[in-house]
């Protein structure tokens, strides 16, 4: 047993090499990256022999852990809520399914988003799909809660979701460890059909999935990770799940017998524990990192029953992440403003590094697009999505990944004409791929430029699968090799670089531009482990 | 004992070199400890900060309330300003005078030294300068951590403690010129 200081998401990753981890999969986003890198450089996943390799996306690493399941092994695979869409298709399918060795699958979900597009609550999925869901406090939970998320895979035959949010995932704390397990051996399912979803055999094990889906309501487990406490006063009872406990215990801290709390750290809820702090309450405040899902059941369609508090009625703001002093308001305590911020200080919105390869791409593409007529920009999710920004303030749609190709393919079918698709090379395998094979069979007007920085960069400089394959992919797909260009984005090739820009923009059918030039920031960290190799072989 | 204290500057400016160097001497002290980072998007370029709480008891909160902090440690001025929302009266605030402008409004330094001025305990050392005498321009963030050290709950050996530990992979020659920095700040603050 070791303490060690931990993010919440390292904490995870820990624990599931420590609960006898076979296989991880993940891609990249925030806040979730950091549960795969941490695995990717851990010694004892070295000596474990644990699969820790990048996936394309989060469905392709989604299947990937099920297939480790179904040969028997624990898998985990992790995703920043937005990728859960991606996946969802394999997901609500695994339910479906069942599994054969443990598989996790953590979603980390953003609240305000700090760096998403939106704010969507993976508990959501968890309860559509029918599957338990953890939602640790803090870094120890999300420590122990891993082991108990892989016991009760396997004990129920079904995937795990194990959500957290932005604040845990990214906040640091004390860990205790536990004694390591070994890893599963390989063995198949006993029933050879269990993963078959032909329809007749679908609908058994849908049938399967509902039975013990009911079943997990009284689970001893699910249970004891439903904390009622019953205070002395009457007036309000309260139901925090998540983190939200802590900002709860945060105001009322040593005055916390006065109330009667329901700590939720797992679903489905407990109905015994929630009857009871409803009968022991005037009213329930619901306190929920992310969407009113809790408070929304607690209402029913005509919310006559009892007098909930929350999201839905404006005690709580019913958009953003919580803190202490949005709760302490809830709680109508007293909550301390502390100073205005000086009218001096200014917005510093994220930017473009110096000497960015986005940047100069963008410095030749805003010149050309200015004779185009504005409007005709499609973008993606990365750091090149920052042309949305002044000096630039040219990008005109990021929606999810890979979106670019096929928004530009719609809109060129819609008669707009140039049309140009921004994305960058990771975001391109992850899904922009098979947009493009769409607009290579009907040849379409667009111009696809391929921003190539051979990283993840927006997410810290993971691999990029793209690395060295995209002049193969694209032409493997039907690219015309006429129309497929290379520039090199930098201030010397500025005019060079327009002029190949505008002559594929304004072809009437299908151009790649790829614009490749390596991150600033992984080159940098690349040259300086290159000069420290260089110093220990020196010596 | 608790001290909450707000880390605040630039994407890339090192304010996690500090929370980790406080962060470590905390643990070596015993002492309970949360410290809430800013990853992805905001790092590129944009404003950055970091939660830190030390406690001698459980600490609930990732977050620290606000009107709740004990110090802001910036290493840039109009950062500091930022997060006066977060400052506790009577809180202390110990940051970097260099601005660091990469936005096209940034304000007239001498408006943000006046609010700096009206902002309580303030203790406003040019770090870079500093850094720049010992001759490791790129020491300006243990200079205000050494600026900041006599607010932080712990012995200043504590803090050289960690210095040496998270320097000690890059050589002795680093580890020497981050503790000058950091002694070379508590100086300079002349407390």
């Amino acid at each position: 047993m070791q303490k060690l200081l931990l993010l919440g998401d390292e904490a995870i990753a820990q624990a599931a090499l420590d609960a006898g981890l076979s296989g991880m999969y993940a891609y990249p986003g925030t806040p979730s990256t950091e549960i795969m890198e941490y695995i990717q450089v851990s010694r004892q996943a070295a000596a474990d022999g644990v699969h820790r390799e990048w996936s394309s996306n989060e469905k392709t690493a989604m299947e990937a852990a099920l297939g480790m399941s179904y040969a028997g092994k624990r898998a985990m695979v992790a995703m920043k809520h937005v990728g859960l869409n991606v996946a969802a298709d394999a997901f609500i399918n695994s339910a479906v399914t069942g599994v054969n060795g443990g598989l996790v699958v953590v979603a980390a979900d953003d609240p305000s988003m700090h760096s998403s597009q939106n704010e969507q609550d993976s508990r959501f999925y968890g309860r559509f799909a029918m599957v338990p869901v953890f939602e640790p406090r803090n870094q120890q939970e999300a420590y122990d809660m891993i082991f108990d998320a892989f016991a009760l895979s396997e004990k129920y035959r079904l995937p795990v979701l194990f959500r957290i949010t932005t604040r845990l995932a990214h906040s640091r704390s004390a860990v205790r460890t536990r004694e390591k397990a070994g890893q599963n051996s390989l063995t198949l399912p006993s029933d050879p059909r269990q993963f078959v979803l032909l329809p007749a055999i679908a609908r058994k094990q849908y049938r399967r999935l509902t039975g013990v889906y009911e079943k997990l309501h009284d689970d001893p487990v699910i249970e004891g990770n439903n904390r009622l406490t019953e205070g002395r006063g009457r007036e309000m009872g309260i139901i925090a799940c998540g983190i939200a406990y802590n900002y709860l215990m945060e105001n009322i801290g040593d005055r916390s017998g006065e109330y009667s709390i329901l700590s939720v750290g797992s679903y489905p809820l407990n109905r015994d524990k929630v009857e009871a702090l409803v009968a022991r309450s005037d009213r329930v405040l619901v306190l929920e990192e992310g969407y009113p899902v809790i408070e929304e059941h607690l209402r029913g369609l005509l919310d006559r029953d009892v007098t909930v508090l929350g999201r839905m009625d404006g005690t709580v703001p019913r958009d953003g992440e919580l803190n202490p002093s949005i709760v302490a308001s809830a709680l109508g305590l007293e909550a301390s403003t502390g100073k205005d911020v000086p009218s001096v200080v200014r917005q510093r919105p994220p930017s473009f590094c110096k000497g960015c390869g986005h940047a100069d791409l963008y410095s030749a593409l805003a010149e050309v697009m200015t004779e185009a007529g504005p409007g005709r920009v499609f973008s993606d999710i990365g750091c090149y999505t920052l042309g949305a920004l002044p000096p630039y303030s040219m990008v005109n749609s990021c929606v999810d990944m890979g979106a670019s190709v096929t928004m530009a393919v719609g809109a060129a079918d819609a008669g707009l004409f140039p049309a140009v698709a921004v994305i960058g090379d990771s975001t391109f395998t992850h899904s922009g791929m098979t947009g493009l094979l769409d607009a290579v069979i009907k040849d379409s007007p667009i111009t696809l430029i391929i921003s190539d920085n051979s990283t993840t960069g927006m997410t810290g400089g993971q691999k990029s699968q793209a690395t060295d394959r995209l002049e193969s992919i694209c032409l493997g797909l039907g690219v015309d090799p006429h129309h497929l260009k290379v520039i090199v984005p930098l201030r010397k090739n500025h005019e060079e670089n327009k002029a190949i820009i505008r002559t594929e923009l304004y072809h009437k059918g299908l151009s790649v531009i790829l614009a490749r030039r390596e991150c600033i920031q992984t080159a940098s960290r690349r040259k300086k482990a290159e000069a420290a190799d260089k110093n220990k072989s020196g010596k | 004992m608790k001290c909450d204290i707000i880390l605040a500057g630039v994407g890339g400016q090192g304010i996690l070199s500090i929370a980790a160097t406080i962060g470590l001497a905390a643990v070596e002290q015993n002492l309970f400890l949360k410290q809430a980072e800013v990853h992805g998007m905001s790092q590129r370029g944009g404003d950055v900060q970091s939660h830190l709480r030390l406690s001698d008891r459980e600490i609930w909160s990732d977050l620290i309330p606000h009107g709740g902090a004990d110090l802001i440690i910036s290493v840039e001025p109009m950062e500091a300003l930022r997060y006066l929302p977060w400052l506790a009266s009577g809180g202390w605030l110990v940051t970097n005078s260099v601005p660091f402008v990469n936005i096209p409004d940034y304000p007239d330094n001498e408006q943000v030294m006046t609010e700096l001025g009206k902002a309580g305990n303030t203790i406003v050392i040019d770090a870079d300068n500093i850094a720049r005498d010992l001759g490791s321009s790129r020491s300006g963030n243990m200079v205000i951590l050494g600026a900041a050290s006599s607010f932080i709950s712990m012995p200043f050996t504590a803090l050289e403690g960690a210095v040496r530990k998270i320097f000690g992979r890059k050589g002795d020659e680093v580890v020497e010129v981050n503790l000058k920095a950091l002694r070379a700040g508590r100086d300079a603050a002349g407390r």
